[in-house]
């Protein structure tokens, strides 16, 4: 059996830059131990994987080679229009708070 | 029969032979909307100027005998995660509405969404879907949760719950939905549609908003399997925005009305045992076993299959789709668009406000979960070891496929009917393993689609799921063919819903 602790979900809700106050950091161990323990049950085939020297799958057409396009030049979707969508933009640029003190 | 509530391959000929017009058309869709939408709630955003702007201007163009395009006068909706172009796409979620309220408006179409408009559909709205396409119910939406046209108590289904109702209430003629474990499959099952997960590329991904790259994939929501090879006439082919998207190597784009035929003699249909097991609902299975007597009737050859790794696709499921979605929702960080916490003192504390803010709970719950299963000490353990079992799934159907020579399986497309709203939100593995039939279908890159078969006493659908190989010419022929089959002597799928 797995053991997620408060700590895990703050060092992983760090990570993933989500802030989790107390009571969601005891939820949300709760509910990952039990998906952890859930899928601890891969562990059952570790022997077959083994023994059949299984490769993983990364993708479902696998094999096949990638697919790539000439690196050409061409029109993209228009500056203004994308920057029209961002909660902070000047005319050029996507603004956030000051980084560099 | 009414206009709304007829298919797309009736409606096409009416309004191209001036039977009728699509305002007609597109104003007994409204009507529709007006009397069951408040019950129902399966739009995200609608926008009824336009789908009448619409309709006045391709009626112009028929009246004056100008040539218009395959779905011409069409009302339709897609899921909430396909951009449309200067109109409202949430993936029914708060992060992409800004502090002041307002919806993303993307810059550019989906190229699902570009072949439609080519074609004149008349897109009237998007459909409610679980937030980011992460749930089993359309309760996870962040805009208002769903209900199931058969019964309001009940949950459509998810993540594509929104589309599957629509459809089934008549309120579009058709929607698109997409499936990244049965995202598809199980709403149309719950809904009593007609819903299909094409092979992984065969349908562009470009403008489709990233859950898990390796699995997700676009199709259509129908009232029958004729429109559903007209609707994969029109979105499938090879884009080159889209590198995943597979070429059109055996010439197939644009053949798939052609798959439609009435005849399933000497076909193998292969039956898992495993979709027997004890705990099985009883309703379902006696359906399924209805459907292999009818198949047998016709002629088909009936095999027992086995998939010995089913039981671990659920497993393999949520190790690699949330570490995909992980990694994919990293964009949401109140830069480029959408919602920014305003409560920031710096950049960092911005990005954790905004996702605090802008996430539902289930969202949270997967992108910790796939940052756990990725981060350091556990890719080995989980991640790689999930992709490994991937493996053994593709190699059942490998060898039910090529080794034992069948042509199709068929099983159910969930372990039970519609649940009752409420009922499984507390226990996110219970609400997990509702996929537990559709789920192998993604890992395997296979296509499958659900049509119905039956009805509960009370009254719910039952959805039977025909999957078949991934060899893009046969693979789909088959599926067609044997779904085609069914709906052709069976009434399943003409039962409507009262409401």
């Amino acid at each position: 059996m797995s053991e997620i602790t408060n700590k895990d979900i703050e060092y992983i809700a760090n990570l993933s830059r989500i802030k989790v106050t107390d009571s969601e950091k005891e939820k949300f161990a709760s509910d990952l131990k039990q998906i952890v323990d859930y899928v601890g049950k891969l562990n059952e085939l570790d022997d077959e994987l083994n023994q059949k020297g299984i490769n993983p799958t990364l993708h479902a057409w696998e094999g096949k080679g990638t697919l790539l396009r000439p690196d050409e030049s061409k029109e993209s979707i228009n500056r203004t229009a994308i920057l029209k969508q961002a909660p902070n933009a000047n005319k050029d640029f996507f603004s956030v708070n000051k980084i560099i003190e | 029969m009414k206009l709304y509530e007829k298919t797309a391959c009736e409606l096409i000929n009416d309004i191209k032979t001036k039977k009728i017009t699509s305002m007609e058309l597109v104003q007994s869709i409204f009507n529709r909307i007006d009397t069951v939408e408040d019950k129902v709630k399966g739009f995200a955003h609608i926008d009824k100027e336009f789908a009448f702007k619409k309709a006045k201007e391709i009626d112009e163009r028929i009246a004056q005998d100008q040539s218009v395009g395959r779905l011409a006068g069409i009302p339709i909706a897609v899921k909430d995660n396909m951009c449309i172009k200067d109109r409202p796409t949430t993936c029914a979620s708060k992060i992409l509405i800004s502090n002041q309220g307002e919806p993303y408006k993307p810059p550019y179409n989906a190229t699902v969404v570009e072949k439609l408009e080519k074609e004149d559909a008349v897109i009237i709205g998007s459909s409610n879907m679980d937030e980011f396409a992460m749930g089993s119910s359309c309760e996870n939406s962040a805009l208002h949760s769903t209900k199931n046209p058969w019964d309001l108590e009940y949950v459509p289904g998810g993540s594509s719950g929104g589309a599957a109702a629509l459809v089934a209430a008549d309120e579009v003629v058709f929607a698109l939905g997409s499936d990244t474990g049965g995202s598809i499959r199980q709403p149309a099952s719950f809904c009593g549609v007609s819903g299909l997960k094409p092979i992984y590329g065969e349908v562009s991904r470009y403008g489709l908003i990233a859950f898990a790259s390796s699995l997700d994939q676009i199709g259509p929501i129908t009232k029958n399997i004729q429109d559903s090879a007209l609707v994969m006439d029109i979105i499938s082919g090879h884009d080159p925005k889209d590198s995943t998207s597979i070429r059109n190597e055996e010439n197939i784009y644009g053949r798939y009305l052609d798959f439609l035929k009435n005849d399933i003699s000497g076909m193998k249909i292969g039956i898992p045992n495993e979709c027997f097991s004890e705990g099985m609902n009883p309703e379902i299975s006696n359906s399924i076993l209805n459907a292999k007597k009818l198949f047998k009737s016709w002629g088909a050859e009936i095999i027992d299959v086995s998939l010995p790794h089913a039981d671990y696709s659920v497993a393999v499921y949520y190790i690699i789709a949330t570490a995909e979605a992980s990694s994919n929702l990293a964009r949401f960080d109140g830069v480029q668009y959408g919602l920014r916490a305003d409560n920031a003192e710096n950049l960092i504390e911005m990005y954790f406000n905004t996702r605090e803010q802008g996430f539902g709970d289930e969202v949270k719950r997967r992108i910790l979960l796939g940052t756990y299963v990725l981060s350091s000490g556990y890719y080995d353990a989980y991640y790689k070891k999930a992709q490994k079992v991937r493996t053994l799934i593709k190699q059942d159907y490998e060898n039910i496929f090529k080794t034992q020579q069948v042509d199709c399986i068929i099983m159910p497309t969930s372990p039970t009917p519609a649940f009752k709203i409420g009922e499984r939100l507390d226990d996110p593995l219970q609400m997990y393993l509702s996929d537990i039939f559709t789920i192998s279908v993604n890992l395997a890159g296979i296509p499958g689609v659900s049509i119905p078969c039956g009805h509960t006493e009370s009254g719910l659908p039952i959805g039977m799921q025909i999957i078949t190989d991934a060899v893009s010419g046969t693979g789909l022929e088959k599926l067609f063919r044997v779904a085609y089959t069914f709906q052709e002597r069976t009434d399943y799928h003409k039962r409507k819903p009262n409401l």
